[in-house]
């Protein structure tokens, strides 16, 4: 099928191409001053880093080199031709990978226990009282904004050095991540079910057992699961400031230069967290099938 | 209907009991973890005192009179997470078009970088910024390279999974008036990806201002070695006023970016 296309009159033409022209030329000044803008901020952030490009050139060899050292035996081998040696201390570092994994396991769940607790607070449909909500909201803020590893930190020192810290620590954190995407699932629930149970006299607490439960928990279990993934990771280094965990080997290992340790832990490390986020990943396409996750 | 459906009203009391079996599962393993990690009752009470003593002590919040000090420690912070960032972008750019599907159709190129990538985002942003005060001494550089190259690893991924997500006619019809790969590449996918970047690059840059404030703990430079250096002192006032003066930045960082976020992608598409 052919079709006509219409030519404007040159007159009518003119305008609407000066039209196009003068848009396109705004865009243009828009996108370059945006450019000025950023690289002016890049240029800052250059010199306030202390950025040197020679310190990088002449180290970036190191940086090489400190892998080629990182794979390297005490007997000048590379590290993959005996296995033996280069994991000698696999016993003592599964031990403290499985402390690793204990500790954000139990930080975890404490901390969906409390986000669990305080995301019906949190939640605009389900708060019961506008102050309340400001408040559990701010607490939250607070609980997640604060990195981890300053709690940590914090805790090290009130509650005495040992993985004790690094539970409390990935707990309160998690309270305050989950608190708030448990929060914005109940926000997204159908209200209808709470209408419903409302309308037979019952409390606050029973319209958020039987109306509001039952559609968040499968959203709750999802979100749990993959913070669970990301506090491995955030476990695994609490061992620096002495809360716990691989971190501490790691951490002993990279200072006092023993260099094949540093790949053979890392290479733990980067393995177990492989098996968690495949583990995870596949319980969560088991447990809510493939629509709950999107 | 009881008839007809008998799984509605007698649920076999396999299928009942799963979810509370689970659920004393999970506190099983949780009490047998809290035993293992000695938590003792008294130990945690007696923390617990202890660190409501702390929170006394932080208040007021007082720099004292390293104020300017502390100024700068956050303009390295911030610097930091940028600069990191920005690197981090740039290079997982291409490295990304290698990791997805639509551009490389063979699985043997892809396979390994987004193995690469894996293993790097496998490593937290600390270990890398403790490889890197190795290579380039104490300070603030170290931690740009750190968070450029942790970024790396999770702008790789994210960058190929919106190209993955990227609509293929484009391309096509790019191919159909006889461009070659890399003008299907420029201008049948970067106009439909680059808004989308866009956002993730600017919500990075404000989830670095947190871990920049971190990496200074193992000594990388920022507000985290002042942080760190206050609270091994136990001075109390100036650390609350540290962890004051990060949620404020925070808090500014995150409202900058979402209006930029907007003001690149529009508003739609970022709800």
């Amino acid at each position: 099928m052919t079709v006509a296309v219409s030519i404007l009159p040159e007159q009518q033409l003119a305008v609407l191409n000066a039209a196009y022209r003068q848009a396109v030329a705004r865009r243009r000044w828009r996108l370059f001053l945006g450019t000025v803008v950023f690289a002016a901020a890049l240029l800052l952030a250059a010199v306030g880093a202390e950025v040197n490009l020679r310190t990088l050139f002449t180290y970036f060899g190191n940086f090489v080199s400190y892998f080629d050292r990182i794979l390297t035996l005490d007997s000048g081998q590379r590290v993959w031709t005996d296995v033996g040696e280069w994991l000698w201390g696999w016993r003592k570092w599964l031990k403290m990978l499985a402390e690793t994994l204990l500790i954000s396991y139990v930080g975890t769940l404490i901390g969906a226990t409390f986000a669990f607790v305080l995301n019906f607070f949190a939640a605009e449909n389900t708060s019961p009282a506008p102050w309340l909500r400001f408040v559990v909201r701010r607490l939250l803020e607070f609980a997640r904004t604060v990195p981890g590893i300053v709690f940590a930190l914090v805790f090290v020192i009130a509650f005495g050095l040992g993985p004790m810290a690094g539970v409390l620590a990935i707990a309160i954190h998690s309270t305050g991540a989950l608190g708030k995407l448990f929060s914005e699932i109940v926000e997204n629930a159908d209200m209808k079910p709470v209408e419903g149970i409302r309308s037979t006299g019952a409390s606050w607490l029973s319209c958020m057992r039987f109306a509001v439960v039952p559609q968040v928990t499968a959203g709750y279990a999802s979100y749990a699961l993959l913070r669970f993934e990301i506090n491995v990771r955030e476990a695994s280094v609490m061992g620096f400031v002495g809360a716990g965990g691989i971190g501490q080997e790691l951490v002993v290992a990279i200072r006092k230069f023993y260099y094949s340790d540093v790949s053979a832990i890392l290479l733990t490390i980067i393995v177990t967290v492989f098996v968690i986020d495949i583990t995870t990943g596949w319980l969560r396409g088991r447990l809510f099938g493939k629509e709950a996750r999107a | 209907m009881r008839a007809r459906y008998p799984d509605v009203f007698d649920r076999p009391a396999s299928a009942r009991l799963a979810t509370p079996a689970m659920i004393v599962a999970a506190f099983a393993i949780l009490i047998y973890g809290l035993v293992d990690l000695d938590f003792s009752p008294s130990r945690f009470f007696a923390g617990l005192s202890q660190l409501g003593w702390i929170g006394l002590m932080m208040i007021p919040p007082d720099p004292g009179s390293s104020l300017p000090v502390y100024l700068k420690a956050l303009g390295e912070t911030l610097s930091i997470a940028l600069l990191g960032t920005t690197l981090a972008a740039i290079f997982a750019l291409p490295v990304s078009l290698l990791a997805a599907r639509n551009v490389v159709a063979s699985n043997i190129l892809r396979f390994p970088v987004r193995r690469v990538l894996d293993s790097i985002r496998g490593v937290d942003t600390l270990i890398w910024a403790l490889v890197w005060i190795n290579v380039v001494g104490l300070g603030p550089f170290a931690g740009v390279l750190a968070i450029a190259v942790a970024d790396f690893g999770a702008f790789g991924k994210l960058f190929s999974e919106a190209i993955e997500g990227a609509d293929q006619k484009q391309v096509e019809g790019i191919r159909a008036s006889g461009g070659s790969a890399l003008h299907e590449i420029r201008f049948g996918l970067l106009p439909q990806v680059l808004p989308v970047i866009a956002g993730q690059v600017l919500y990075f840059i404000e989830s670095n201002t947190r871990s920049a404030t971190i990496i200074g703990i193992v000594g990388a430079g920022g507000i985290g070695l002042q942080l760190a250096e206050q609270i091994r002192v136990l001075e109390w006032q100036k650390v609350s006023f540290l962890i004051l003066m990060i949620l404020v930045a925070v808090a500014a960082i995150d409202f900058i970016s979402g209006k930029l976020r907007f003001a690149i992608i529009g508003r739609r598409a970022v709800a």
